[in-house]
């Protein structure tokens, strides 16, 4: 079962995420990667991360992916780039330059010591999420709040950034000088 | 029967492939960091793959947190990317009306 289960969505991981790369319409490469990364959430559920395969879901799909096609549809970029977009020479190239990268991956993990290391079947304890829990609010405590910290520069970094610009900004109002 | 774990690592590899071809052969903008999320994605898979595995090797199943803390952080980072990112190409937008990464070429040598 878990074989189906991991061959059905590395397939569809797989197809989706060669749909994103060569779709000439950015909406339907964004919708593509919302098919991937739903399936990467079932693999993380299936390695024993069900935390993070919802925060996947979440994060991913549900915020970053929406604010992409907030985007496209704000900038209107669809139409515009289609006609130029994608000599058929450079898809070639690309195809082969692919092959070639996946191959070097591929023979450098053939050439470790993971071929043929199965993992023990899922318990109860692989997956429980208070362990999880417990390590980040002890001992990746500085660590997570410097990630709120983060969140907080990018919060304010986005909005100076996308800000209208302001000719002449009042005293009032912190403008972009 | 279990999958054995150099498969998830192959599928990691060829995500990561497929993004990074993406990222170098699109012009659009918009796509390449599409692309760039595929990336980092793959990377978040073998992460976890690679946790479960030092934890089964050390007979320790707490080993396997640290990576998934690990892609914890990744996914809040590829957030505040992901919204500075757009913000610039709706400033870059405003002011070039394209984002096509072929005419922004103010900064070429």
């Amino acid at each position: 079962v878990e074989l189906a289960v991991f061959a059905l969505f590395a397939a569809l991981a797989l197809v989706s995420a060669i749909v994103v790369v060569s779709h000439r319409n950015p909406v339907y490469s964004v919708l593509s990667l919302v098919v991937t990364l739903v399936s990467l959430a079932a693999l993380f559920v299936l390695l024993g991360a069900p935390f993070l395969a919802a925060l996947q879901v979440l994060v991913y799909t549900g915020a970053i992916l929406v604010l992409f096609l907030f985007v496209i549809m704000l900038l209107n970029v669809g139409r515009e780039e289609a006609s130029r977009e994608g000599s058929g020479r450079l898809q070639k190239i690309g195809a082969v330059l692919a092959t070639l990268l996946f191959g070097g991956l591929l023979g450098s993990l053939l050439w470790g010591r993971f071929v043929g290391f199965s993992l023990a079947p899922l318990t109860e304890e692989t997956v429980a999420v208070r362990p999880l829990a417990a390590a980040l609010m002890s001992r990746y405590l500085l660590p997570f709040e410097m990630t709120g910290l983060l969140l907080l520069a990018a919060v304010v970094a986005a909005t100076v950034l996308a800000q209208r610009p302001t000719p002449r900004s009042g005293p009032g109002r912190g403008g972009r000088s | 029967v279990s999958v054995p774990v150099v498969w998830y690592l192959a599928l990691a590899a060829a995500l990561f492939s497929i993004g990074a071809v993406g990222a170098l052969t699109r012009r659009n903008g918009i796509t390449i960091f599409l692309s760039i999320e595929l990336m980092l994605n793959s990377a978040n898979l073998a992460i976890v793959a690679y946790a479960r595995v030092a934890a089964e090797r050390a007979g320790e199943l707490a080993v396997a947190l640290n990576g998934q803390i690990l892609v914890l952080f990744v996914l809040a980072v590829a957030a505040a990317e992901a919204a500075v990112g757009l913000a610039l190409f709706i400033a870059i937008y405003r002011n070039r009306r394209t984002i096509d990464l072929n005419r922004l070429t103010l900064l070429r040598w």
